[in-house]
């Protein structure tokens, strides 16, 4: 028994309108930000602006602060992280999941419960200890506390269990390190994992504002989520066309790069969630 | 995002304790090269895990029953003095009754939402890539810039919301400076940068349903709609269901940008929540040990909400 086709229309008409609400925010900002001053601060709604003022925001949002400098920062930070962790967590995958040694089980179980671990909640101690460095208002404080990724840790070992073990012992006979079975076998097969986790990454440090708003209190350092913020401050909140575009202008990396790749996307940030 | 997701797909995992008993390896090392060998490639991550996980954790526990502020050359302990004196303070209680207000409205709207759009998007395929690619874009836009925007939108005098609302006649207000309304106002917030993400779940869910279930509803004559969605679709989404439902909690707990960029926990107290008053008495009055108080009451809420799923998971919930 075919339904009718009055619930495909009802169905179309209720996700695109709901659709168009959630997406309002985003079309909002960029209208905004074509926008001169005199059509934002107009009582009444028009959707699209009468005069152009697009070159005006967005040369206003990249020299009232340093916009450039906040997203070369922003990267910065988020492929330094991406890379230590990197470095750090796939040596210790491949240890778990390919070889033997004393005290295997309970490592496992560690990094299970440390798993569980909010970043927020070990912030203070995360603070003194930058402090101790001296790494406070630096890079360093910025991207040390996350170059350790348990979680990269746990998936990247879930990967390499299925990496035959009979590819290891070929390599082996080959003449291949450890290392170079690491680097030149391991990570290869499990790129696909590794792109996931890496989009999952960047993202997350993209986006965050908790730990850099407490160890970050200098413009240079300032990633993007910061940087914006600062940037409503500074101008008291009556130049909304300017704000506008720099919100768009830090939106836009991740936006365009999902737009372009969802399908790995929707994995790398739901992988967290389900397999 | 949410490292604490991947804990409950650790349980979910049924493979993994056999896979950390076998080896086959049929080329070994040598037994004592592969022990040297195994640890000296997990040093670097065990080293980190102490000094920025384990440590910590056991340094913010311990700090909570001293009265130790930074910049003290000493301290003493001080017992549970820490926590009495959060249960008698009002900006405490405030945050505690606020944030579960928060998850209250944020894990309903989020996760019935999330599954409704879900279903109503894989009921036909007709646009499906589409409004994925459209519900899910609160999830990847930074959030601390989109509340900037947010906050705009809800401006008094000349947001769009208000604009809006004056096109229909209905009198607006001044949505985050109104006690009545700044937690709905964030809870909305929430909910709908949070929505998208439990509808791609839940739409990964339906997709492992067995299509031969709803042909056997189809021969025994189940008609279409609200009986097969709650005879089949529902109990099969129970483990994902769960997941959802837990990671959302988790999550919603954890409001802190909208928070600490829109309101700073007012008007008054009013929308002040757990991580923004740890943020404030840690960082900005630098009442060291009672911010390790509220973290420590914050982390056992989150470690409840873990654990409580993890025991449910093994007794009721599964597919096989």
């Amino acid at each position: 028994m075919k339904p009718f086709s009055v619930f495909d229309i009802l169905r179309h008409l209720i996700l695109a309108s709901t659709a168009c609400v959630f997406i309002l925010p985003f079309i909002w900002m960029v209208l905004t930000s074509l926008k001169p001053e005199s059509e934002i601060f107009l009582n009444q709604i028009q959707l699209l602006p009468d005069t152009f003022a697009a070159v005006e925001n967005y040369h206003a949002a990249f020299t009232k602060t340093p916009l450039l400098q906040f997203m070369v920062n922003g990267l910065i930070v988020t492929v330094a992280i991406f890379l230590s962790q990197v470095a750090v967590a796939v040596p210790a995958a491949y240890a778990l999941s390919k070889l033997q040694f004393k005290g295997k089980h309970v490592l496992f179980l560690v990094i299970l419960a440390c798993l569980m671990i909010p970043p927020q909640a070990v912030s203070i101690p995360w603070y003194l200890l930058m402090y101790k460095l001296g790494w406070l208002n630096s890079y360093e404080g910025l991207i040390a506390p996350f170059s350790i990724s348990v979680f990269g840790i746990f998936l990247m070992r879930q990967f390499f269990n299925s990496v035959p073990d009979d590819l290891i012992s070929a390599a082996r006979l080959d003449g291949f390190s450890e290392f170079a079975i690491i680097w030149r076998i391991m990570v290869p097969t499990a790129l696909p994992a590794l792109i996931a986790f890496g989009i999952f990454s960047i993202v997350a440090h993209w986006n965050d504002y908790f730990w850099p708003l407490i160890i970050a209190n200098s413009q240079e350092i300032y990633t993007p989520s910061l940087g914006v913020v600062a940037f409503r401050s500074d101008e008291a909140g009556d130049s909304y066309g300017p704000l506008m575009a720099a919100a768009t202008v830090i939106v836009a990396p991740l936006v365009i790069a999902y737009l372009f790749a969802q399908k790995r996307f929707i994995e790398g940030i739901s992988m967290s969630g389900m397999k | 995002m949410s490292q604490h997701a991947v804990v409950l797909d650790a349980h979910l995992q049924s493979e993994a304790p056999q896979a950390l008993g076998k080896t086959t390896v049929s080329l070994p090392l040598g037994q004592a090269r592969e022990q040297r060998t195994a640890w000296l490639l997990s040093l670097p991550a065990v080293l980190l895990i102490v000094l920025f996980l384990i440590g910590p954790i056991i340094a913010i526990v311990l700090l909570s029953f001293t009265d130790w502020q930074l910049g003290m050359s000493s301290y003493n302990w001080i017992g549970l003095a820490n926590y009495i004196q959060l249960s008698e303070d009002e900006a405490f209680l405030a945050a505690l009754k606020n944030t579960l207000f928060y998850v209250a409205l944020v894990l309903p709207g989020s996760v019935f939402g999330g599954l409704a759009i879900a279903v109503l998007i894989e009921a036909r395929p007709s646009g499906v890539g589409l409004y994925r690619t459209l519900f899910f874009l609160p999830v990847m836009g930074t959030l601390i810039a989109m509340s900037i925007v947010w906050e705009y939108i809800l401006q008094p005098d000349f947001g769009l919301l208000n604009m809006m609302l004056a096109e229909l006649g209905i009198e607006g207000r001044n949505w985050l400076n109104d006690k009545d309304s700044v937690m709905y106002v964030l809870a909305g917030i929430g909910i709908w940068h949070q929505l998208g993400y439990n509808m791609v779940l839940f739409m990964s869910g339906l997709l492992a349903i067995p299509a031969q279930l709803y042909e056997a509803a189809d021969m025994d004559g189940v008609p279409h709609g609200w009986s097969r969605f709650r005879l089949i679709t529902w109990p099969m989404l129970g483990p994902v269901t769960l997941f959802v439902v837990v990671i959302t909690a988790i999550k919603a707990f954890q409001v802190f940008d909208t928070v600490e960029v829109l309101t700073r926990g007012g008007p008054g107290k009013n929308s002040e929540v757990l991580l923004h008053l740890m943020y404030v008495e840690g960082f900005q009055f630098f009442r060291t040990s009672y911010a390790a108080a509220i973290t420590v009451i914050f982390l056992f809420i989150v470690l409840l909400i873990t654990l409580l799923k993890t025991r449910f998971m093994e007794k009721k919930v599964h597919y096989s």
